[in-house]
């Protein structure tokens, strides 16, 4: 069966960043500067993945607003004909850049969230004044009347104020929120026992998602991430390997989703190397667990093949050895009791006294 | 949404057409809604200065079908991207 054409592509422009969220799913070894891709290199990208189909762009980082060609790569973007959207912490855009940004057209802004107050916030991104710069930030976006979406990162200590988060996202003027529930990719694996939520608080979560959903249909749309470790089977990831998105690291490689490199055995390829649509429809890591035929029992005959195609291989590799297995998130996996044993151990009565973050730093 | 109302598609969503695929898609924040030939004809017509009932008369004649039993199918594709935020209605 032939592959269908990708939708999206998330452009990880630089891994440098100004904040140093426990949470971050970015590699334990980051990109340095001097290996980022120029300029052009990403221009061309970007033609590329237009011209082969890709419909979404998402510039993203690390903190895309580090690079200093911002404004010319969202202008290249938006000429390939992309839909350009900027993943951002706010921190290092100005209201002279946000002009820039918008006067080239970038469509859409997506502000991360880290907190619903300062002293949250801050101490989750490990950067004093960030949260009243984000603020600022926000309210320069929403009156140009430029899209915004507000992601707001979720886990164990701030998951209690979502209804506060829900008011904020709304009193910004965003049009859509995204409640992402942390997943414990690259660095945030090494602060999982402190970002674990409770099954109380994913419960509440899920109850206040659905009554704010029917409160403010037409006036904000709302998407959640919920907590996988608390749900009965894995998500979809990436809406099945090399199905629907791709992701472009600072250096080039070109991988099925973010935390692919984590798997030891595939070897990723390069923008600089080869054409972006061979690397998509022949790449022998794009291939290795593309639709369903690879899936391993309880898999393969279960009634949800199709719909969640076995789950996370990053995660089957980090919680069951084998990036082969079924996700052991869901109930059904022979692994599953790894998952039960990491909430309980983290979410025990007594377990508060060991969660100071580990900041990426 | 009512016959008088004035529907249109807000800034950050707009359609594409793909012709890797041969589709035509609405285009919104993280969000691509593949359209088929009903739900093309109907956006295309979408511009803000239209009311409902002018849209939906003229599909009426287009498509040589009953006036009222457009405007119900119009309106009911027109709310639901509404829900989602992809379209907006001005008095």
């Amino acid at each position: 069966m032939t592959p269908q054409p990708p939708i999206a592509m998330l452009a990880e422009l630089t891994h440098r960043c100004p904040l140093a969220c426990p949470y971050c799913s970015n590699p334990l070894n980051l990109l340095t500067r001097d290996t980022e891709l120029s300029t052009e290199t990403w221009a061309d990208a970007f033609r590329q993945a237009a011209g082969m189909g890709v419909l979404h762009l998402h510039l993203s980082g690390g903190e895309p607003a580090a690079r200093t060609d911002l404004v010319a790569l969202t202008e290249a973007a938006v000429q390939a004909g992309l839909y350009t959207n900027l993943i951002t912490s706010g921190i290092g855009l100005t209201p002279a850049r946000l002009d820039a940004l918008e006067a080239v057209g970038l469509e859409h802004v997506q502000l991360s969230l880290q907190g619903v107050r300062a002293e949250i916030a801050d101490r989750v991104g490990g950067y004093r004044g960030g949260f009243d710069r984000k603020m600022a930030l926000a309210r320069e976006i929403a009156a140009r009347g430029l899209p915004m979406t507000i992601n707001a990162v979720m886990h164990r200590h701030n998951l209690d104020d979502l209804e506060a988060t829900i008011a904020l996202a709304r009193d910004l003027g965003a049009a859509r929120l995204e409640v992402a529930c942390v997943q414990f990719h690259g660095w945030a694996a090494r602060n999982e026992a402190a970002l674990l939520p409770t099954r109380a608080q994913t419960d509440a979560a899920k109850a206040t998602i659905a009554a704010a959903r029917r409160r403010l249909r037409g006036e904000m749309a709302i998407d959640f991430v919920p907590p996988d470790y608390h749900s009965d089977y894995p998500k979809a990831c990436m809406g099945g390997w090399g199905s629907a998105g791709l992701n472009v690291t600072p250096d080039g490689r070109v991988l099925p989703c973010h935390a692919a490199e984590t798997i030891p055995h595939l070897t990723f390829e390069k923008i600089t190397d080869r054409p972006l649509a061979e690397i998509w429809y022949q790449g022998a890591a794009f291939n290795a667990y593309r639709g369903t035929d690879w899936l391993p029992e309880p898999c393969q005959s279960c009634a949800r093949r199709d719909i969640d195609f076995g789950g996370c291989r990053c995660q089957a590799l980090a919680l069951a050895g084998d990036a082969g297995a079924t996700d052991p998130v869901c109930s059904k996996s022979p692994d599953h009791h790894r998952i039960r044993a990491r909430l309980a151990a983290a979410t025990a009565p007594d377990a508060d006294a060991d969660t100071a973050f580990v900041y990426r730093r | 949404m009512q016959m008088h109302d004035r529907p249109f598609l807000p800034r950050g969503v707009r359609l594409h057409h793909d012709r890797v695929r041969g589709v035509t898609f609405l285009l919104a924040p993280e969000k691509a809604v593949p359209l088929d030939d009903i739900g093309l004809a109907i956006l295309e017509l979408v511009d803000g200065k239209r009311r409902l009932s002018d849209i939906s008369a003229h599909l009426a004649r287009v498509y040589a079908a009953p006036e009222a039993d457009v405007a119900g199918d119009v309106s009911e594709f027109l709310d639901g991207l509404r829900a989602l935020m992809y379209l907006r209605a001005a008095p």
